[in-house]
């Protein structure tokens, strides 16, 4: 009991890391999802197949790889340096996840039926209305589940950021427990539970987005 | 830091990562087939008779499918030598199967649960019907209805799973990133090696990819054509 006592307020001191991690990733990952998506459905052939490589090598490629690779080989190729070993976090953790709900906001564009922008072109509709009024407040709908599904998953990969030095709750139950090795198994127990409360919410709101996702959708 | 992208130094490093690449693939079988038979031991233990059984491992599932890999992986290596009883110093090849495979199996398990549930309830009922024993119901009317739906999903794990194994370059398995980590501490060049590493698993992933998207839409097609 009184190694619980000596734990939880030694990873809580990480938890403000991984939450900011988190979010800021989050909010990144989802406006390039969509900037990527919108790409892949572009007219110009160049604007697909740019954003077809950028989709493809980074879901080719693992995101531990990404992250040193921009940590260690990116300043060192054009001297670019991100900032700090955050923005190096939560850019990598950004750019891999943005490729995956990439495909997510390409195919809940493609899956709103036909019919729909049919009708709105019939009464006169610009292309960029019938984007903004018809097509995306309905696929948006549909990408909600997924979207929370790969928040889930980003929560997840936070811990990576422990790799490269940042002080998030795995960095700091690993600082203890290499000086309380007896401890281990405490730890890392306590460690799981404080991400699974993490993830709780957000498995909660998934399944809310879930039955959310169905009502006024014309798919096919 | 040693200036820019040297083709000497990369073809110089290229046999030396690769040498890692056996132990990376081979740790990628070894997961995936642990998930594979685990992810039956989930089936098993969520279809007891007992209410609160099946309950108990739903959330055991959901707890080790929603907290990080990464974590498992530390806590497999670092902390299961401490335990009382149990505890046995695992080398770092065998606590990452046990790691990884565990984490993946909850997610085969699910596969596994969407396959046997996708059999429509006529089936069950007609096997029923025809007085079929519980073997010859599932073996030959459910699990050849289930099982081939399951391939893609699995094989989209299967490659998810190889871009994962890197990770077990923390607890020391020497594969192909700890080896250009290797590489760069010595010569302090990481641009060239990690390069490698990044074009190694995108040769490799990428063309496993596209096979599984062609099998997903042959078995489409093949499940289309019954339905006609």
């Amino acid at each position: 009991m009184d190694a619980i006592k000596e734990i939880v307020p030694v990873l809580a001191k990480g938890l403000n890391v991984t939450i900011t991690v988190l979010i800021a990733a989050a909010i990144l990952s989802y406006i390039l999802a969509f900037i990527a998506g919108l790409c892949r459905l572009s007219k110009n052939v160049f604007i697909r197949k740019f954003t077809g490589f950028y989709i493809e090598v980074f879901r080719g490629t693992s995101l531990i790889v990404q992250l040193f690779w921009l940590y260690y080989a990116l300043p060192t190729l054009f001297g670019i340096n991100l900032g700090s070993e955050f923005w190096v976090g939560v850019i990598a953790i950004a750019l891999n996840y943005a490729a995956y709900m990439s495909e997510i906001v390409r195919g809940s564009i493609l899956s709103v039926s036909d019919g729909q922008s049919e009708a709105a072109t019939a009464l006169n509709m610009s292309s960029f209305q019938r984007m903004r009024l018809i097509i995306l407040p309905q696929a948006v709908r549909m990408m909600l589940p997924e979207f929370g599904n790969y928040l889930i998953q980003m929560l997840k990969a936070t811990s990576l950021v422990s790799l490269i030095s940042l002080h998030d709750i795995l960095y700091q139950g690993d600082i203890f427990r290499s000086s309380n090795l007896a401890l281990a198994p405490t730890v890392y127990f306590i460690m799981l539970i404080f991400y699974f409360i993490l993830a709780l919410p957000l498995i909660w709101l998934t399944r809310k987005a879930e039955v959310f996702s169905k009502k006024g959708v014309a798919s096919e | 830091m040693s200036g820019n992208w040297s083709w000497e130094i990369f073809m110089d490093a290229l046999p030396y990562v690769s040498k890692g690449l056996g132990i990376t693939v081979g740790l990628t079988l070894s997961c995936f087939l642990f998930a594979l038979v685990f992810g039956f031991v989930w089936l098993l233990l969520r279809n007891t008779p007992f209410r609160i059984i099946n309950w108990f491992f739903t959330w055991v599932m959901e707890f080790i499918r929603s907290t990080p890999p990464l974590v498992q992986l530390f806590f497999i290596f670092f902390a299961w030598p401490a335990l009382p009883v149990i505890g046995v110093s695992l080398s770092p090849f065998v606590a990452a199967i046990l790691g990884l495979g565990v984490h993946f199996s909850t997610y085969v398990g699910e596969v596994y649960r969407s396959g046997i549930e996708s059999v429509d309830s006529g089936q069950w009922e007609a096997a029923k019907a025809l007085n079929y024993s519980a073997k010859d119901k599932w073996f030959k009317i459910i699990l050849p209805q289930a099982i081939p739906p399951t391939i893609p999903m699995l094989g989209n794990y299967f490659i998810i799973l190889f871009k994962e194994v890197p990770l077990a370059s923390t607890i020391g398995v020497v594969g192909i990133l700890q080896l250009a980590q290797n590489y760069g501490s010595k010569t302090f060049n990481y641009l060239e090696p990690l390069t490698i590493v990044a074009i190694l698993f995108l040769i490799l992933s990428y063309p496993s990819a596209l096979l599984i998207k062609k099998l997903e839409l042959k078995m489409n097609r093949r499940f289309e054509k019954k339905d006609a």
